[in-house]
């Protein structure tokens, strides 16, 4: 039972390794996230679903992590930007973002980063619309998108999406 | 302003029957939440005026798309994710995906789901006015039964339903036969993506021997609840498209709407914007 009254206690496995946090039902999983889990990467941008910086991955769909409830988190899997690079060495994607200057100020950069990683593992060689499309929940105020997209175009060169 | 998140309930029942009785027993108490992309904006709004949620997100009676000889039936939980990738409704309700496309962004179709677009009761919704044009039938569903409706007769005005306190959206039924019409969907807002319609227009017709033999006509934005404009696809019988027909039809489209004035528009523009949709449309057909 959970030690608090009124929350309840989740247990779900984040980027591969099982978690257990404590809290209330209608808690944003973005906040759980950032507090219990102290998992920081995922931000958030508007807090209503509009901007995409608190995308993460939730049983390999991409979500805004602002429109979860904590509740519903029980038994997910869930992916992180914390989760995207694999034994030390950054995804293609990531890589990508640094050589193309996809990244300015930051604060978008992970939900960006997340939503074309899901999208390169449902459409490996994706077109320059299908990139578009997949980004379009994710706004940034820094790069007017053209390198955001020209990072992604290279990240499927780079690795047919396989990261 | 946040809501304070402790106030809140919450309940996940294993079952449709358990999530029914629930609401048998204290009508109008639990709130259905499905994918939330609603209800949480409002909870951040500090506008949630529920207490008490039960959580039906994973209730298996209420997911899937099923296929029989006359008709595709969608549960209420179907995902405008799992609309667009379904083959079926590809092919043969396509403004119900092109509908779903232009519905938020990949994360809000992932959990936005068709029974919350019309539970949630948006004038503004994207999806209605393509189920409208398809003669959709809603199945409803409580401890004491179930019923269809046509989807035609469920929103009665601004955020008014036919649902009582203890019913469910279960289903939404789309009779096949639809495919030999010509069909449109236009949505315009203020951007391509993860906007709020100014208007939203879906329509098809059956053309006869150059003659408009059928017609539905649909649009969401101009009205208290989305709308099926029947005086319109009355007036379009046996007529031929032209561009007097869509100066006439669209005088006649008029006097079925009751736009506003709001944040995301003006009535006079959503007017204009109806009716040069209502003339695009009739262009396609000529």
């Amino acid at each position: 039972m959970p030690d608090s009254p009124g929350k309840l206690r989740v247990s779900c496995t984040v980027n591969g390794e099982p978690a257990e946090f404590e809290a209330y039902p209608m808690e944003r999983l973005l906040d759980v996230l950032r507090r219990e889990l102290r998992l920081t990467g995922t931000k958030e941008g508007c807090g209503e679903g509009e901007c995409g910086a608190c995308s993460v991955e939730m049983d390999g769909a991409l979500v805004n992590s602002c429109l979860v409830p904590a509740a519903q988190a029980d038994g997910a899997v869930l992916r992180t930007i914390e989760g995207v690079a694999a034994a030390g060495q950054l995804h293609a994607v990531q890589q990508a973002f640094l050589a193309y200057g996809g990244a300015q100020c930051g604060i978008c950069t992970p939900g960006m980063i997340l939503a074309a990683v899901n999208l390169l593992d449902r459409h490996p060689s994706p077109s320059l619309d299908q990139i578009r499309e997949a980004l379009s929940g994710n706004l940034c105020r820094c790069t007017g998108y053209t390198k955001i997209f020209e990072s992604v175009v290279a990240a499927c060169r780079k690795s047919d999406g396989r990261g | 302003m946040r809501s304070v998140v402790p106030l809140y309930e919450w309940e996940t029942p294993p079952d449709l029957a358990s999530a029914l009785g629930r609401m048998a027993r204290e009508p109008g108490a639990w709130k259905p939440f499905a994918g939330g992309t609603d209800l949480m904006v409002l909870l951040e709004a500090g506008k949630l005026p529920h207490r008490r949620f039960l959580n039906i997100w994973k209730i298996g009676e209420l997911r899937g798309v099923e296929t029989s000889a006359d008709r595709v039936s969608l549960g209420a939980l179907a995902t405008y994710t799992e609309i667009r990738r379904h083959d079926v409704l590809a092919r043969e309700f396509p403004l119900l995906g092109r509908a779903a496309a232009e519905t938020g962004s990949v994360a809000t179709q992932n959990r936005g789901t068709i029974g919350g677009n019309i539970a949630n009761a948006s004038p503004a919704a994207d999806s209605p006015p393509a189920l409208l044009v398809y003669d959709a039938e809603i199945e409803l569903v409580s401890a004491r039964g179930s019923r269809r409706i046509p989807y035609a007769n469920f929103h009665t005005g601004y955020k008014t339903m036919d649902l009582a306190a203890d019913e469910l959206i279960w289903r939404v039924h789309l009779p096949r036969g639809r495919s030999g019409w010509r069909q449109y969907y236009r949505k315009v807002g203020t951007r391509r993506a993860q906007a709020i319609s100014k208007v939203c227009f879906a329509a098809a017709a059956k053309i006869e021997n150059g003659l408009i033999a059928g017609a539905r006509i649909a649009l969401a934005s101009v009205a208290p609840a989305v709308l099926r404009s029947r005086a319109v696809e009355q007036f379009l019988l046996g007529r031929r498209p032209s561009p007097e027909l869509a100066l006439s039809a669209g005088a006649e489209l008029a006097r079925e709407l009751a736009p506003i004035d709001d944040m995301r528009s003006t009535a006079r523009y959503r007017l204009r914007v109806a009716q040069n949709l209502l003339a695009e449309f009739l262009e396609t057909l000529g």
